[in-house]
């Protein structure tokens, strides 16, 4: 393999996983904290993008303001779903929540296409993210670099977050047991309802961010549910570390696969999540349940 | 008396054997004939309705009875599918041997994943059958010499029913085919559900723990009832090849598994009767609705599955089981006056 090639598949390969990181950790920890398995969570990234795309325009805002708007709306939208329907389906089986879902992604997908079409729309971005970085060696686009900044960013902020803050330290006691931590005065319902809102404003972080790769469309909770699904599995629940190297190793496989063999890329993908879930049925991070 | 409700609800095998008890089959097979003196021009649909009532029927074995937590289902009906067609055109044209051939095909993938993927439980076995059903997908586009890829496995000839029916454009032969096959196979489903191996099956359901210690084999009785699931859903993607004379990857996709997952939650997943109604429910309403526009149809598909788990958790069947209940009680009250 040529240094080129090496590179440029660790440039494309990194962004990508930084957009996969950013969109699943919100369903990583929900998976955690709540055992709730969130399929409509594609759909969060879904709307932020979309919602990016047009608020600029419809409201004639700064592009950032937007971004910012459009994600607290879907962080808004979140705790909405939460409150009034996601909570009835805390103590029920995992079909049902996974049903509840998929109904909700279903219905989101449908509204997105009432609302801005179904033709794929792209995520106008600040003049300062075009052009691109020369490295001396080679030059990167400059998008491609903003994404993989915000990537780690989202990983060291959300560290200290879970590791420093006492907000953090509820998390985790409600992770690892959720009737002590209500026994010893945790409000676990609050915690629930502000680790979902939080991980769909990341997801929708992550969908405006990707926009370029994943581009944005009204099937692309469905599309891309699988992949966001895999990512969770291989990096194992709750674990903050867990989705950040999933993603690396998932992103970087496809991404190689992708300048070497194409058909075979998403083949790639899923084999190698099938071996890792038989090697590690609780993911690469992922304590015994 | 009867308010006193016992613990642990566990169906008793009936008295008489069960193949002597046919009112299901009866009724399904005069809804059957019915439909098609009622719809004689949505043949097509109603082919499919009872291609896809198998495959759900597959699905509530492995779901609802089991409790094997999938949503790759597809890849053992798309399996069936695309050996159907094969034999078609490599081997023989005749359709019960490309059926039974299908058959094979469904349950030799259920079981060979099955063997890896039965160890775990809960999200890990979803994410395996995800997994495994999008890796024969991928593997179906790559191969295009095997499969035609995008456009589909196509151009086989499918020779007449027992060498007397043919397949002709009508559809007579074709919906009363799939008719036929739908009610032999809830014959033998509803046979196995209620022998001591499907009772074994929905104790493993509701503990796996207990069956465990009791001596049973769970992993062994799992996959065992995953590959006869495979087999009726090779069958349903045999059936759904030969009469729309296509095999295509959109049998594979995740779509197909999560809409029969869909199917049998609207109608019911503990019943196999629930699974035909859910399957008769669905295509209906996607029938109606994509003449208006596909996303109208998501949004109808949607929120009827959120407004079935809140409202009617035992599905579109309970809904019928409490109004017989209603109905009788009626009909008590006014014999006792």
């Amino acid at each position: 393999m040529s240094f080129a090639l090496l590179s440029s598949v660790l440039v494309d390969g990194v962004t990508y996983a930084m957009i996969l990181f950013m969109i699943t950790v919100g369903l990583s920890m929900t998976m955690g904290l709540m055992r709730v398995v969130n399929l409509a969570h594609g759909a969060f990234a879904m709307l932020g993008g979309f919602l990016a795309a047009s608020i600029p325009q419809r409201l004639g805002v700064p592009i950032g303001l937007g971004f910012v708007l459009a994600i607290a709306l879907v962080a808004l939208l979140a705790l909405i779903f939460e409150r009034t329907l996601l909570r009835r389906f805390y103590r029920r089986d995992d079909l049902d929540q996974m049903l509840v879902t998929i109904g909700l992604m279903f219905v989101a997908t449908a509204a997105v296409n009432l609302m801005f079409g179904s033709s794929v729309t792209s995520v106008a971005l600040p003049e300062a993210f075009g052009g691109s970085v020369d490295l001396g060696f080679r030059s990167i686009p400059r998008h491609r670099l903003i994404v993989v900044a915000c990537g780690l960013l989202v990983v060291v902020v959300l560290w200290f977050a879970v590791d420093r803050s006492s907000f953090g330290i509820r998390v985790r006691a409600a992770v690892d047991n959720a009737p002590i931590a209500r026994a010893i005065g945790i409000d676990t319902t609050k915690i629930y309802a502000a680790t979902f809102a939080i991980g769909a404003a990341l997801a929708a972080l992550g969908g405006i961010a990707g926009a370029e790769l994943l581009p944005m469309e009204p099937t692309y909770a469905s599309k891309y549910l699988v992949i966001l699904l895999a990512v969770v599995a291989v990096g194992g629940n709750g674990n903050l570390f867990g989705s950040f190297f999933a993603a690396l190793l998932l992103g970087i496989v496809e991404t190689s696969m992708k300048y070497m063999v194409p058909q075979l890329a998403s083949a790639a993908f899923f084999l190698t999540m099938i071996v890792v879930l038989l090697l590690r049925p609780q993911g690469l991070f992922g304590r015994q349940a | 008396m009867s308010a006193v409700i016992p613990p642990m609800v566990m169906a008793v095998p009936p008295r008489a054997r069960p193949w002597t008890q046919l009112r299901a089959e009866i009724v399904l097979t005069l809804a059957g004939l019915l439909a098609f003196a009622l719809f004689p021009q949505d043949l097509g649909l109603l082919t499919n309705m009872a291609t896809m009532s198998i495959f759900a029927l597959s699905l509530s074995l492995v779901l609802g009875q089991a409790g094997i937590a999938t949503l790759g289902q597809a890849a053992l009906y798309g399996a069936g599918a695309y050996v159907a067609g094969w034999t078609a055109l490599y081997l023989t044209a005749d359709p019960i041997v490309g059926l039974l051939l299908g058959g094979l095909g469904g349950g030799l993938i259920a079981l060979l994943s099955g063997a890896v993927m039965l160890r775990s439980t809960k999200l890990t076995l979803v994410m395996l059958t995800i997994a495994v059903a999008q890796l024969l997908l991928e593997l179906a586009n790559w191969a295009r010499w095997l499969t035609g890829g995008d456009d589909g496995l196509a151009g086989f000839e499918v020779a007449p029913l027992f060498g007397i029916w043919e397949f002709n454009f009508m559809g007579h032969t074709g919906y009363f085919y799939a008719l036929g096959a739908l009610v032999l196979v809830f014959f033998l489903v509803r046979n196995l559900v209620d022998s001591p191996f499907g009772l074994t099956a929905r104790a493993i359901r509701q503990d796996p723990g207990r069956v465990q210690a009791l001596g049973g084999r769970v992993y062994l009785h799992l996959l065992a009832v995953y590959t006869v699931g495979g087999v009726v859903a090779g069958l349903a993607g045999a059936l759904t090849a030969q009469t729309s004379k296509v095999a295509n990857l959109f049998m594979l996709d995740f779509t197909t598994s999560a809409g029969v997952v869909v199917m049998i939650v609207l109608g019911g997943t503990r019943r196999l009767s629930g699974a035909v109604l859910g399957t008769v429910a669905y295509m209906t309403i996607h029938h109606i609705a994509s003449t208006l526009n596909p996303y109208h149809w998501l949004f109808v598909i949607g929120s009827m599955l959120i407004f079935v788990l809140i409202v009617l958790p035992e599905g579109l069947i309970g809904l019928l089981d409490r109004a017989a209940a209603y109905a009788r009680r009626l009909g008590r009250k006014g014999g006792a006056r």
